[in-house]
Parts: structure tokens; sequence; C-alpha cells
């Protein structure tokens, strides 16, 4: 058999010194963008994969899907980004939808923040999706996706979603690298004030 | 397209790639544990342990895998658990906290942000 053809990988292999994987998460509705930002930041094309899971096992962190026939598929992105020599950090775009909720602690525990990717349009899809991270006690930041011209403040949109003053929010457009960036640098810099805040205070 | 391998096919087949085991000793992988082969495939290889190993000749997460092979993770996760178990791969897992209330280390986040910095 030739390996080569029987290889469907065509994207950059990691440096051989990598180890530790790290993971954020941008949720949102569907067609908000997650996609175009998970693939405007990417260092690889984005690729997709799905976990199945029981409905008997709802709400329960180890569930055996194998075996069982009443079984549920959540889909989701992702892309890579090599931070240095060790790191690589993995970017999830993940649906909002309630059955995705259940797969949290299974796949998303140790995330180390989350992107609220929001659409003007349909801002009450985003509430769902806040209410779950705040449940998870996930620390996330709101990024409003403008496909033109904003109709409304950030301070309105912080209103209409009732978040609290400490959530950071700012604009984005998810098909640019530079701005794409920004808001996964807004969230990382959240992440450090409220990790240094909390070690000051121990 | 994993929907439809998984809802079509004969559940037996699921079964018999993970040699029945559902839950043995796999929770230990993370979504983006990186996966490093440790020796090449030989033959009479189970065909999607032999596609691991050749894929993870650079080091590879889980996540990736489960792309690759169009196989839901936790399927991927027990495949990968039957190779640890017979030494043929070196798993690095992620260091950052699992624990919702455990923050990470300012130190460690530092470094994520100088590494986005630098995109």
């Amino acid at each position: 058999m030739d390996s080569r053809s029987s290889e469907p990988v065509a994207r950059p292999p990691l440096q051989t010194t990598a180890k530790d994987g790290v993971k954020i998460v941008i949720v949102g509705g569907f067609g908000v963008g997650k996609t175009t930002m998970v693939r405007s930041v990417s260092e690889i094309r984005p690729l997709s994969t799905e976990e199945v899971m029981t409905e008997a096992g709802v709400g329960i962190d180890d569930t055996g899907a194998v075996e069982e026939k009443n079984t549920t598929t959540v889909a989701f992105d992702f892309g890579r980004i090599s931070l240095d020599a060790q790191m690589v950090l993995y970017l999830f775009g993940a649906p909002g939808q309630e059955r995705f909720w259940f797969l949290w602690d299974r796949l998303f525990a140790g995330t180390l923040g989350a992107v609220v990717l929001v659409d003007t349009r349909r801002v009450s899809d985003s509430w769902y999706a806040i209410d779950r991270l705040e449940h998870h006690r996930m620390p996330f930041i709101v990024a409003r996706n403008n496909f033109g011209e904003p109709e409304h403040s950030l301070d309105d949109l912080r209103e209409a979603l009732s978040l609290s003053p400490d959530v950071p929010i700012i604009d984005c457009d998810a098909r640019h690298r530079s701005s794409s960036k920004d808001v996964l640098i807004t969230l990382v810099r959240h992440l450090y004030d409220q990790a240094s805040a909390r070690k000051e205070a121990s | 397209m994993i929907r439809r391998l998984v809802d079509s096919e004969d559940p037996d087949r699921l079964y018999t790639l993970t040699g029945g085991r559902s839950r043995v000793g796999h929770n230990a992988f993370d979504l983006v544990t990186l996966v490093t082969s440790r020796a090449d495939p030989v033959p009479g290889m189970q065909s999607e342990h032999v596609r691991i190993l050749r894929v993870c000749r650079a080091p590879t997460a889980v996540v990736e895998l489960s792309a690759d092979l169009k196989l839901p993770v936790s399927i991927v996760k027990i495949l990968l658990s039957d190779l640890l178990e017979r030494g043929l791969i070196f798993a690095s897992h992620p260091t950052s906290p699992t624990d919702p209330l455990q923050l990470p280390d300012p130190a460690f986040l530092k470094q994520v942000l100088v590494g986005l910095q630098k995109l």
C-alpha cells in the first residue's frame, strides 16, 4: 500500500517539540461566523468532527456511546495555532444549541475561555450560550461580528445581553485575521487579568 | 459524514473497532492531548491503529485524529488507549487545569498572549 495515497492528511505537521494543547471555544448560533473566524486565524484549513452521546447519557459525564442505540451527534469545527515551540492552541467553533452543552464537561473541560460571537440581527441566540457558559463557570468575552455598520452601540448590546460590566465586549470582523486575532488577545488578556487578580487575592 | 457512518453502518462495526469496550481508561485523553507514535505499524495490525501510527509520526491532537479517521472523538480515545497500553504511542496531555474553579497560572496565560501577539 502506498502510504502517501492512504493519508488524506494534507496539513502542516506540528513541531516535534509540541507538547501542550490549549483550548479556546467560539460559541455562536448558525451562520454567525464561527468557522469564518477559525479560518481567518488558523494555520490549517478548518477541520470538522463529531462526538456521539447516548440520550440516556444526557447530563452524565461518562457515557459509553458505543453499545447504545439512541445516539445524539454534535458536530464542531476547529483550527490550530502554534503559539511557540511547545504550546498549540486549538480553536473550536461550537454550535450553541442545547445538546451541545451536555457534552461540555466531557469535551471542553480545561478550556481557557470562550468567545460568544454575536450576530446583532439575532441577539437572542446568544442568551442561552451566555447562560450556559456562566453555568459552567467558563470565563468569556462577547464579540459582535459586524457584517455592516452596526445599528446599536456596544453599550446597548451589553444591556440587551444583560452582561455584567466586567465582561469585555468588542466589535470584530471575523473575515479578517487581524480582527480575529484581536478578539483572541482580548479574551486571553481578560483571563490573565482575572487569574492575576485571583492570585494576588490568595 | 461521521453521522452517516455511525447511523447507517452496522453498529457491530464500531463495536468491533473498539473491541467492545466503551469506557475503559480512555478518559485521560483530552481533545487536545498530543499523540506521537513510538513505533511503526506492523502487518496484521487493525487498520485504524495503522492510520493513527502513521499520522502521529508528528505530534497530532486527538481531535485531529478524529477528523482524519472520520470517527467520533470517543471512539478515537478508545483506539488510542489500546495503543497506549501496548506502548506504541506517547501521549502528552494538556497542562491547563480542568477544574473550572481553578484558573490557569498567570505566567501560563502570558505565554499564550505572547504567542497570539506574534501571529
